[in-house]
């Protein structure tokens, strides 16, 4: 019998192989397809396991006897004597007479630095807010120290060598004596998200930098979205092909791709040096964002702009409409949508921006709340990034949870651009 | 008043102003014949009155407002002692600085003579008077312009076309503000390098290998001629960003395959968001991920296996940068491979070629000039890519190509240079613009070639 090319064995080895080839190429795409997501569950998991801890914060019950005599009081009652009085020695106070036995210095400072430093500013607000309380005795709960609440949330070993861990074995004692009398409890973390940035972790919160990127987003989206409409109707619509539109056009793919950092130093020499606006402010990262953001809000505007068919502009203009009308009232109204997703994306983008904001000094350490676009603020991400550089193990939980919020936020903004995108699109 | 409240009054003025135009459109057509012998709609004659209102006030305010600082400042100066006046421009821009600063009730440098206060006293007068006089004269400028436009009111003004010139200008301006942020830039970036130069010759600049960019208080001091050599900086930019492509390029560039060729529709459209939620994360929050979590598994690693890692090695931001960039390698390559027309494709498979085969032969190589203009358009990303190596990148600039040990980029330097406070006549200050200048210029090459590159491609098969 003859043997075909078809049937050779020399023919089937060629087959076997080429399919082979064929399952390996296949198989190099699922690997890394499956790589890719890998990293992105790597990156979420370490971020969420990391930081889900710190939305609790261990508290300690203390039994305080607001004596006038420990505070410094007197006799005085009134809001500038409270104001000034003497809380740091109050909480001491306290602490001594909860473990009496304590003696020596050394061991009396590790003790007071058991509670937070912050324990004082509560208590004189509490005093500020009802001066009827002094010298009466009441159970309240202040924050642990950092180390302490780390300590209390297992991420630090009690097992490890005293020298190797930041918290004495004296007050892994004390610590243990407060938990069999059921003082220490760990409730949800307000000061997380109502307090200002702080050196201590535990008194530290994302208000600030929160409020900051929402100044720097309101100044962007003010600026931005008019504009870049304006500039994509233009482009779209009325621009003739000429030099100006070529060279406009160029401009922005160009913008869209020049790194971040460049427009921070463009805000720093144009914005800051030049007219000398202050630094630190929203409304410079708010500028600097809105130019950013631009190319990005542009290009979407006149994808949405190039979708609507001419049959709408030419039934408007063959009804006696101008140009400008049925832009106005048929064109963009159609279009709305599509410049909308673009400018949400737009903006999660320019919140998850930090590197130009660097630059025009929005990285200090600020304490207070911004109470307007000209204050001196951060933004969240800038927030995570001075976190990040902070050596306290508490500040790699609150850094974590500071990314859990953003990342909750981009999310959220995503999503409502998927939304609107499904919900208003239209096929013509 | 301040500028906030000012720019509300003003839009509460022109809706007045609209109202009324709209009005006296009403009241001269009555005289005319009727709404219909108006040339425009009443409403276009109430966007002109309002648009006479706002505009030219809007202007004088963006001009009140880029003059004020300097001029007050010369009223205060002019108002100072003869020998402070006579103090050279440094010195008296301190002075100044303090006098603003005791005004605004900061820190103050020097001890508060009572000329300062006095001065101080007169600098707040001064901003009280201006505030007031702007709210006047631009609301003046606004009601002027807007009772202009009322006057002009007749049925044979021709409101529309008026107002859609203007709106028409408007659109223009919006449209140049691409170009003016890229000349400010350019601008920007060019003259304080130019001012660099002045100080340290640009070949040393681009071709010294030596950086530690301090500068001397004294001129005696030990180490006191910083060295601005950048081809460390350079070299360490190009190892992170070889490191960043040798993840991305292949990871992307498979995944993008598999998604265009192989995948089901199921699965593409659970894969392709996935990706792009890498694509969306913040690069600070890759930058905490390299420096926390993958900059020590490495270091950990090394220990375990014998080799000496550094904590901020170049091969853990280079491998974090990777996965930040495989989604735009992969949207960018996956858009290219669906431009291929099938018939390329039926007609490889027609021959007998399997998939891969067809993949290999056909569509990739017709593919190519599109994926490496997207491969292009991501290393520009990796080498101004600024967050990640901040974080996770070291400081010491090593000349080395060993991606176990520290390097510097770039970006890190500029970062590291401008953060915090500055003197803006320090060549260590302005070096920061000279490599920002060397970033741009790399970057808007790479951008430019790989734009037309994927376009002209494009052009190929439409």
């Amino acid at each position: 019998m003859r043997t075909s090319v078809h049937t050779s064995e020399a023919m089937a080895r060629r087959l076997a192989k080429r399919r082979a080839a064929e399952r390996r190429f296949r198989a190099y795409g699922i690997v890394a397809i499956t790589l890719a997501i890998l990293a992105l569950a790597t990156l979420f998991t370490s971020i969420v396991g990391n930081g889900y801890t710190a939305f609790q914060q261990t508290y300690i019950a203390l039994e305080v006897t607001y004596d006038p005599e420990v505070l410094g009081l007197g006799e005085a009652r009134d809001p500038k004597a409270l104001s000034g009085a003497n809380y740091p020695g109050l909480v001491k106070k306290t602490m001594r007479d909860m473990f009496p036995d304590v003696k020596g210095r050394k061991d009396k400072r590790a003790l007071y630095g058991i509670v937070s430093s912050g324990a004082a500013f509560m208590i004189r607000e509490r005093l500020l807010a009802d001066p009827g309380l002094v010298g009466r005795t009441e159970r309240i709960r202040v924050p642990a120290d950092d180390d302490i609440d780390m300590l209390v949330k297992g991420h630090i070993d009690r097992q490890v060598p005293e020298a190797e861990r930041r918290v004495k074995d004296n007050q892994i004692g004390w610590v243990e004596t407060l938990e069999e009398a059921g003082r220490i409890e760990r409730r949800f973390n307000t000061a997380f998200f109502t307090a200002g940035d702080s050196r201590e972790p535990e008194l530290a919160g994302i208000r600030g930098a929160a409020v900051g990127s929402l100044y720097a987003l309101l100044v962007t989206l003010a600026l931005s979205f008019p504009i870049g409409v304006a500039a994509a109707v233009y482009l779209e619509e009325f621009a003739p092909t000429n030099r100006l539109t070529d060279l406009i056009e160029v401009n922005i793919n160009n913008l869209a791709a020049v790194p971040s950092i460049i427009f921070g130093l463009l805000g720093l020499s144009i914005f800051i040096n030049f007219f000398g606006l202050p630094r630190s402010a929203p409304l410079v990262g708010g500028l600097v964002l809105t130019l950013m953001t631009l190319p990005t809000i542009i290009i979407a505007s006149r994808a949405a702009l190039k979708s609507v068919p001419p049959s709408i502009r030419e039934a408007a203009l063959g009804m006696g409409a101008s140009k400008m009308q049925t832009i106005t009232h048929h064109v963009l109204p159609l279009a709305m949508p599509g410049m909308l997703t673009g400018t949400i994306i737009g903006m999660a983008q320019a919140l998850g921006e930090s590197a130009p904001l660097l630059m025009i000094g929005m990285v200090a350490f600020i304490v207070d709340i911004p109470g307007g676009p000209l204050d001196p603020s951060t933004v969240l991400p800038v927030q995570i990034f001075l976190w990040a550089d902070s050596p306290e193990r508490a500040f790699v939980e609150r850094t974590s949870a500071a990314i859990m919020v953003l990342l909750a936020f981009l999310i959220t903004m995503n999503a409502l651009a998927v939304v609107l995108r499904r919900r208003f699109e239209r096929r013509w | 008043m301040s500028g906030p409240a000012l720019i509300l009054v003003l839009l509460a003025f022109s809706a007045v102003a609209f109202h009324l135009g709209r009005r006296r459109a009403f009241a001269v057509s009555a005289s005319a014949g009727g709404v219909k012998n108006l040339h425009s709609l009443p409403s276009y004659y109430g966007g002109l009155t309002a648009l006479w209102c706002a505009l030219p006030a809007v202007v004088v305010l963006g001009l009140w407002v880029s003059f004020e600082s300097s001029i007050v400042e010369n009223l205060v100066v002019a108002g100072l002692p003869e020998e402070t006046r006579a103090l050279p421009p440094e010195r008296l821009n301190l002075v100044v600085n303090d006098i603003r600063n005791l005004a605004e009730g900061n820190i103050v440098s020097g001890e508060v003579v009572p000329e300062m206060r006095a001065a101080a006293d007169h600098y707040l007068e001064l901003r009280r008077t201006a505030a007031a006089a702007s709210a006047v004269v631009v609301l003046c400028v606004a009601i002027v312009g807007a009772s202009l436009a009322w006057r002009r009111v007749s049925p044979s003004l021709r409101a529309r076309n008026q107002v859609e010139q203007i709106v028409r200008v408007l659109l223009i301006a919006s449209s140049t503000v691409a170009i003016f942020s890229t000349l400010g830039i350019v601008l920007s970036v060019l003259f304080e390098a130019i001012r660099f130069f002045g100080h340290v010759p640009i070949a040393d600049f681009l071709f010294g290998l030596d950086w530690s960019p301090q500068m001397a208080i004294r001129e005696d001091q030990v180490g006191s001629s910083g060295a601005f050599g950048a081809i460390p900086l350079f070299a360490g930019t190009l190892l992170i960003s070889f490191i960043a492509m040798t993840v991305a390029a292949p990871i992307g560039l498979f995944a993008a395959i598999y998604l265009a060729e192989y995948a089901t529709s199921a699965f593409r459209s659970v894969a392709k968001p996935v990706l792009e939620i890498l694509a969306g994360i913040p690069t600070v929050v890759y930058g905490f991920f390299a420096a926390l979590i993958v900059a020590p598994a490495i270091r950990d690693t090394g220990a375990i296996i014998g080799l000496d890692v550094a904590s901020e090695s170049a091969l853990a931001a280079g491998l974090v940068m990777g996965v930040m960039i495989i989604p735009f390698v992969s949207s960018l390559s996956d858009d290219v491979i669906n431009a291929v027309p099938q018939a390329l494709r039926d007609g490889s498979y027609a021959l007998g070629a399997t998939r891969s085969e067809t993949i290999r032969q056909v569509v990739l190589p017709a593919a190519l000039p599109g994926i490496v203009g997207g491969l292009l358009l991501a290393i520009s990303r990796a080498i101004g890519e600024t967050m990640i190596v901040v974080m996770a990148a070291g400081l010491a600039a090593n000349l080395t190509a060993n991606p176990l040990q520290a390097v510097t980029t770039v970006t890190v330097q500029i970062v590291t240079l401008l953060v915090g406070d500055q003197e803006f006549d320090s060549p260590k200050t302005l070096v920061a613009f000279a490599l920002g200048l060397v970033l741009f210029v790399v970057t808007l090459c790479l951008n430019v070639i790989a734009l037309r590159v994927v376009r002209k491609y494009r052009e190929q098969y439409d």
